[in-house]
């Protein structure tokens, strides 16, 4: 059976969902949706720091969105919003997930995976060194951290993140990333 | 040389710059979806105080928040401190940080290792 977005959608709408979006990912939507997110979480955490970590990685998670979305081409967009991203805030059991969902083209498939699976085989102290490696070395593109977000978020929640590919079509897959806090 | 002083946002910190006091403030939250353009005019302020610093200058950084677009924008920053200080002045960098946030303490001591000026931890509590 082909990917349904839809479904996907229902899917990573699981625990006790504190807010879900699919649509258009703009730099408007994410200023609103860490206002509405960080007093939410005033509400129903008390530890500063646990809403902290929360709402830090909700910022490299929506605005890794933001710059790396890539938009399906017409002829195949089943009338999707432009620059289409899903993300899913929610509580399950005494854990947050951030949760979110965007179409990459697949040539970008390997390099991203060969990059998450390095992230999530490395040390606390291992990320560490790499987190000041790239930040002291790479250059950053014009989109921003050079690849920084995925090892920011790695590094506050010890690697606990999960990642899957599905196929679209020959051109696109749906990545979906899985984050624990 | 003039000073900066910029309000904070909900996405960019509060930014006080004055060359006669010799002392530098970022303060609030530093998360805009691109940096480059918020911190380009306040890394050029540095580079044209560098030429005449004060004999003291004291930065003093209190961030809530930033995200890694802006981690860059202040490793920027902290360079050019860094080449005013090799130049023979005096530059003292507080670096506040909220009771119980390691994170943050420890993005700290990630700009301490990088550049060779030592960092005072500043806790604050409520």
């Amino acid at each position: 059976m082909s990917f349904n977005i839809e479904e996907r959608y229902k899917k990573m709408n699981k625990g006790e969902v504190l807010l879900g979006y699919k649509g258009s990912i703009t730099a408007e939507l994410i200023t609103n949706v860490l206002g509405v997110v960080e007093s939410k979480l005033d509400h129903v955490i008390d530890k500063s720091v646990t809403k902290k970590k929360i709402y830090n990685i909700l910022v490299e998670s929506l605005q890794n969105l933001y710059h790396h979305v890539d938009d399906l081409p017409d002829e195949v967009n089943e009338s999707m919003d432009i620059h289409f991203g899903i993300f899913v805030i929610s509580k399950v059991k005494d854990s947050y997930d951030i949760r979110t969902g965007n179409f990459i083209r697949t040539d970008k498939i390997s390099k991203l995976k060969e990059r998450l699976d390095k992230i999530k085989s490395l040390s606390k102290e291992e990320l560490k060194e790499l987190y000041k490696f790239v930040l002291n070395n790479q250059k950053f593109s014009d989109k921003g951290g050079g690849g920084l977000g995925l090892i920011d978020i790695a590094r506050r929640t010890d690697g606990r993140v999960e990642y899957e590919f599905d196929d679209y079509d020959d051109n696109y897959a749906f990545f979906s990333l899985n984050i624990t806090i | 040389m003039e000073p900066i002083s910029i309000e904070g946002t909900p996405k960019t910190p509060t930014v006080n710059f004055d060359a006669t006091t010799g002392i530098i403030e970022v303060k609030g939250r530093s998360i805009p979806e691109n940096s480059i353009e918020f911190y380009r005019p306040l890394v050029e302020w540095l580079e044209e105080y560098s030429k005449e610093p004060q004999k003291l200058t004291t930065v003093n950084i209190q961030l809530e928040y930033f995200n890694t677009s802006s981690s860059k924008c202040i490793l920027d920053v902290f360079k050019k401190l860094e080449a005013i200080k090799k130049a023979r002045n005096e530059v003292v960098i507080n670096w506040y940080y909220e009771e119980d946030d390691e994170d943050m303490l420890e993005a700290g001591e990630d700009y301490e290792s990088i550049i060779r000026i030592p960092f005072k931890m500043i806790e604050v509590v409520d």
